[in-house]
């Protein structure tokens, strides 16, 4: 499978940086301040121990940001696959190396810093799927034969992700894979085929499949009213904190129910919560406006962009960061169930930030890059 | 490129699509949170409000209890108590079964404890043991990690210092039983207690105070962080008493074991100065809570201990009633003060013969004489003459026969007859034989010794309805100064001035004159003469055949047959203001047993007599002072 690049002279370093989209890095400097905000405001008007640690890893993840934003987007086409497999090992590392934390083995330690597989594989995943459907011709796309490869691609890193078990993170991989085939031209009816079946197997899976701990389980994750002290405690505290919010919220520091313990989780999971809570929902909606505009701005550059990879990693990263906002605050609003999920930018966690700026970082070289001509890699995809 | 087009256009058309479903989906959300935020923004305060803030209940100081000079009657004392808080322990059972290992727990408090715990709520503390000792103290805190919910509080109980002579002035306070429980949380404050007798109950409301309460902000776990609130309790409001302390205790010494009971009044103001009934019991223990033992020793006592006799003992007045007789016969002019009634020892009635005390007969009487010598003869036959209805009209005007209305529980109301109240309850005509009976204070007459007071009070003050009083006045915790509440005007009773004369001087001749009935028990000492009538009523029947053998003395008899000594006093002499009633169950002759502790009192009660130079210089405080002096 020989690639062809057309270099443009052109783009040196110095017009790179030029190309950066400055204005997208304001937005992800400021989201990221409301974030030390609210972490300082977690720790009960302290640095430490959150914000004191958090702002050195984001300054790290706002230079890989910008180092990966001017590198040629021809090395990440070029290595795609080679990542997506370093990636599926350091999975595979945690099954047997991988440390517990929150009841789930998530963590692997190589020595100097811990570090989460599943939060590379994210960008990996996008990155492998958006090489293999830029080297898709569109008739290819429409063939189910065709499919196996990037099926295989999407259901690797879910299953061991779910293995861990980690099952936000697995559903925020399969949602992301199921969107860039949608993106790649995957025929709609497949979709709908997939979604019938889906619905079809409940059925036969909560039947015969779960047992009744398992089936209880599930139960309070869409009936947390049923269960106030057990499982159902964590999203009946959010709600109570996000509604005794109100409008203009309870003010800076003042959260009874954040800084009370009532809620669990407040430097992660659950700081949407607080910040509703002490900012109301005026504060609610700045933030949910700040991401709007970043979500805006990744639609723009994959339209923008002329050439198909980076119009797919492009939308790769850019409905990764939606879901990832959508269901962190869905979940804290009782919209759906309580999965570990952290809000982009603001929960308190060093590989989900840095490999969400990594994975900006390759949306702005997206951008840096919107007028390169990788090559017909579809024509000469065989 | 063509191709690519292509590919462009499905790509451009599907981020569109997907767009708008992203955009959908943030629109859910902003709604949710519309929803919860404005919404229902005010149930979820409500909640979080739940959340956060915990209410508790500060107990109030039960106000104190102080005689007229303001010497404590009742007051409080710092009182160590373990508590445990059922909530917080996981398994109380467990819990107090731990504890009993630190300090021993019977198993009869054990089971008040558990059944604490079903009743109350389970984050309201229970008391486990109260009084614990310093050592107690010390153990259970050394213990502390393995005692789960147990926690050490300082509270206050109620003390009584002279508690033996003052119970039947002061009652006692007890834990609150089931039945008693209204709902108000703070009687549901472990180890709270209420006044179950005496003026403990009549001022419970006003002695308890008022609850203060204490918003904590607690964390999940219900520790405190911080208090929010605090509205400060109100202690209760303090009661002055009409009682003299050193009095009281000196009446109840001098009454001593016997089954006794003595009121002292001034005759002008109603204050009750002494109300003492022995034998009595320790209020403190029933504040600690009775053991089953000393419970069956109170109620298997003849002397009844747990009857306060001053207001509830009901007896015959005896020859203490010839006053009202002899003012009865006077209004009716039945009598003059000079008629001449002739005694020889005894009356014939039809085939009825009425005794006199004096078998040998007092020979010719005038009323005076009537009165000092006490002769039985003379008022059989001026009650006679009178007639029952008048009687007793008169002894219900000087105040027997109905309760006296003093602020104390259980007060009884004797019973004065008439010819309806026989017709009515018996169902039988007056006897005329009654009548005489009845110029004597024997037959169907009772009348408590506080009733005898009023009588002799009322007797003496010219004639005026006085109406005892215990509790001077109540002073609310923040009074700063309060004006002693204005005396009652008491209303005449329209009983003629010479009529009083006659009788109140007769009363001092039976003290003073060598042939009064309790001459041997006069004060000698000028000035501090006393006045009085005794009485000796019989609590069996003389039967003729006993009476032709020889009358048996009192000491020949078993203790439940022998005679009441009664007497009632005044003093001083030459202006009154003491009354004095003594009641000794059983104790023989009134003016053998009962005149002399009546002397005794109406002596010690002239030697207080706060008016007096050497009184004030040893006393704390004076009659009319406020309770404004006592904080300096």
């Amino acid at each position: 499978m020989a690639l062809s690049f057309s270099h443009d002279p052109e783009l040196t370093l110095g017009r790179k940086i030029w190309q950066i989209p400055w204005m997208f890095v304001l937005l992800v400097a400021m989201t990221a301040s409301v974030g030390f905000v609210m972490l300082y405001s977690a720790a009960g008007g302290n640095l430490d121990p959150w914000t004191s640690r958090q702002m050195p890893r984001f300054g790290v993840g706002l230079a890989v940001m910008l180092v990966v934003a001017v590198t040629d987007i021809r090395l990440w086409l070029r290595y795609a696959y080679v990542f997506y497999g370093l990636s599926l090992a350091l999975l595979l590392a945690v099954e047997f190396v991988g440390t517990v934390g929150m009841g789930a083995q998530r963590w692997i330690d190589l020595g100097f810093v811990s570090v989460q597989p599943s939060e590379i594989a994210k960008v990996t995943m996008i990155l492998a799927l958006a090489r293999y459907f830029y080297a898709s011709r569109v008739e290819d796309v429409g063939r189910l034969t065709h499919l196996f490869v990037p099926a295989l691609l999407i259901a690797a890193p879910v299953i061991l992700v779910l293995n861990q078990p980690d099952f936000g993170t697995a559903a925020l991989l399969l949602f992301t894979g199921v969107v860039l085939l949608f993106l790649a031209g995957v025929r709609a009816w497949l979709f709908t085929a997939a979604g019938l079946a889906a619905v079809a197997a409940i059925y036969p899976v909560w039947q015969f499949v779960l047992l009744d701990y398992q089936k209880a389980r599930v139960l309070t994750y869409f009936r947390p009213e049923n269960d106030p002290l057990g499982a159902g405690y964590h999203i009946l505290q959010s709600k109570i904190a996000l509604g005794s919010g109100g409008l203009f919220g309870k003010g800076f520091l003042q959260g009874s129910q954040s800084h009370l313990n009532f809620l669990p989780e407040k430097q992660t999971d659950f700081i949407f919560t607080m910040l509703a809570e002490e900012f109301g929902m005026a504060g609610g909606f700045g933030l949910l406006g700040l991401y709007l505009l970043l979500l805006i701005y990744g639609f723009a550059i994959s339209l923008r962009c002329t050439n198909h990879f980076g119009r797919l990693v492009g939308m790769g990263v850019t409905s990764a960061l939606f879901l990832n906002i959508f269901v962190n605050v869905a979940m804290v609003m009782g919209l759906v169930p309580v999965v570990g999920m952290p809000l982009p930018l603001i929960s308190y966690g060093g590989t989900a930030m840095l490999m969400l700026l990594f994975s900006f970082g390759l949306l702005m070289c997206v951008y840096v890059h919107r007028d390169v001509t990788l090559g017909p890699g579809a024509a000469s995809g065989d | 490129m063509h191709r690519d087009s292509d590919r462009y256009r499905l790509f451009s058309r599907r981020s569109i699509l997907l767009g708008g479903g992203q955009a959908a989906l943030f629109a859910a959300l902003a709604g949710r949170m519309y929803y919860l935020q404005v919404v229902e923004s005010e149930r979820y305060t409500t909640l979080a409000e739940e959340n956060r803030v915990s209410l508790k209940l500060l107990a109030p100081p039960r106000g104190r209890i102080v005689d007229r000079f303001g010497r404590p009657m009742a007051v409080n004392r710092q009182n160590y108590r373990a508590m445990l808080i059922p909530e917080k322990a996981v398994d109380v059972a467990r819990a107090l079964d731990t504890f009993g290992k630190v300090v021993p727990l019977s198993e009869a408090e054990t089971e008040r404890i558990l059944r604490e715990v079903g009743r109350k709520r389970r984050f309201l503390p229970v008391l486990v043991r109260e009084n614990l000792t310093w050592d107690e103290v010390a153990r259970i805190e050394v213990n502390a990690p393995d005692l789960d919910g147990v926690s050490i509080d300082v509270g206050e109980s109620r003390h009584y210092p002279d508690g033996i002579y003052t119970a039947p002035i002061l009652g006692y306070v007890s834990a609150v039983s089931e039945e008693e429980m209204t709902g108000d949380p703070l009687l549901e404050l472990p180890g709270f207690r209420i006044g179950k007798a005496g003026l403990e109950r009549v001022h419970d409301e006003a002695l308890r105070g008022r609850s203060g309460t204490s918003q904590v902000e607690v964390n999940a776990l219900g520790r405190e962080i911080r208090e929010l609130e605090r509205r400060e309790d109100q202690p209760g409001t303090e009661a002055w008493l009409t009682v003299d302390l050193e009095l009281q205790k000196y009446t109840a010494r001098r009454l001593g074991e016997q089954s006794a009971s003595a009121v002292v009044m001034d005759a002008h103001t109603g204050d009750v100065l002494t109300l003492a009934s022995t034998p009595t019991f320790d209020p403190n223990s029933f504040n600690r809570g009775l053991t089953p033992e000393e419970w069956r020793n109170l109620i298997g006592d003849p002397r009844s201990p747990l009857n306060n006799k001053a207001i509830a003992g009901q007896y015959a007045p005896g020859s203490t009633f010839k006053m009202a007789v002899a003012l009865a016969a006077l209004e009716k002019g039945a009598v003059t003060p000079d008629s001449q009634v002739y005694c020889p020892g005894h009356l014939e009635l039809g085939d009825a013969t009425f005794h006199c005390w004096k078998p040998e007969g007092h020979g010719t009487m005038s009323m005076a004489a009537g009165i000092v010598q006490s002769c039985d003869v003379y008022f059989y036959e001026i009650a006679r003459r009178t007639g029952i209805d008048r009687i007793a009209a008169m002894a219900r005007r000087l105040g027997l026969g109905a309760k006296a209305g003093i602020d104390l529980p259980g007060e009884k109301p004797g019973l004065i007859p008439s010819r309806a109240w026989k017709k009515k309850v018996k169902g039988e005509s007056w006897q005329a034989g009654e009548t005489l009976l009845a110029g004597i204070g024997q037959g169907f007459f009772l009348v408590t010794p506080l009733q005898l007071a009023v009588m002799t009070a009322r007797l003496v003050n010219g004639g005026k309805a006085v109406r005892p009083r215990l509790t001077k006045q109540l002073v609310p915790f923040d009074a700063r100064e309060t004006a002693g509440p204005d005396l009652p005007a008491f209303e005449s009773l329209d009983i003629h001035p010479s009529h009083l004369e006659l009788v109140t001087n007769a009363m001092a001749g039976v003290m003073n004159s060598p042939r009064g009935t309790a001459f041997r028990a006069r004060i000698e000492q000028p000035g501090r003469r006393i006045g009085g009538k005794t009485g000796t009523v019989q609590v069996r029947r003389i039967s003729k055949a006993e009476r032709e053998a020889g009358v048996l003395k009192n000491e020949e008899l078993s203790w439940e047959e022998r005679d009441h000594a009664l007497f009632v006093g005044y003093a001083p002499v030459d202006n009154p203001r003491y009354v004095v009633s003594v009641i000794v169950e059983h104790g023989g002759g009134g003016a053998s047993v009962a005149a002399p502790i009546a002397r005794d009192i109406l002596l010690e009660v002239q030697e207080r007599d706060p008016s007096r130079g050497r009184s004030q210089a040893r006393l704390p405080g004076d009659a009319v002072s406020g309770p404004a002096e006592r904080e300096g």
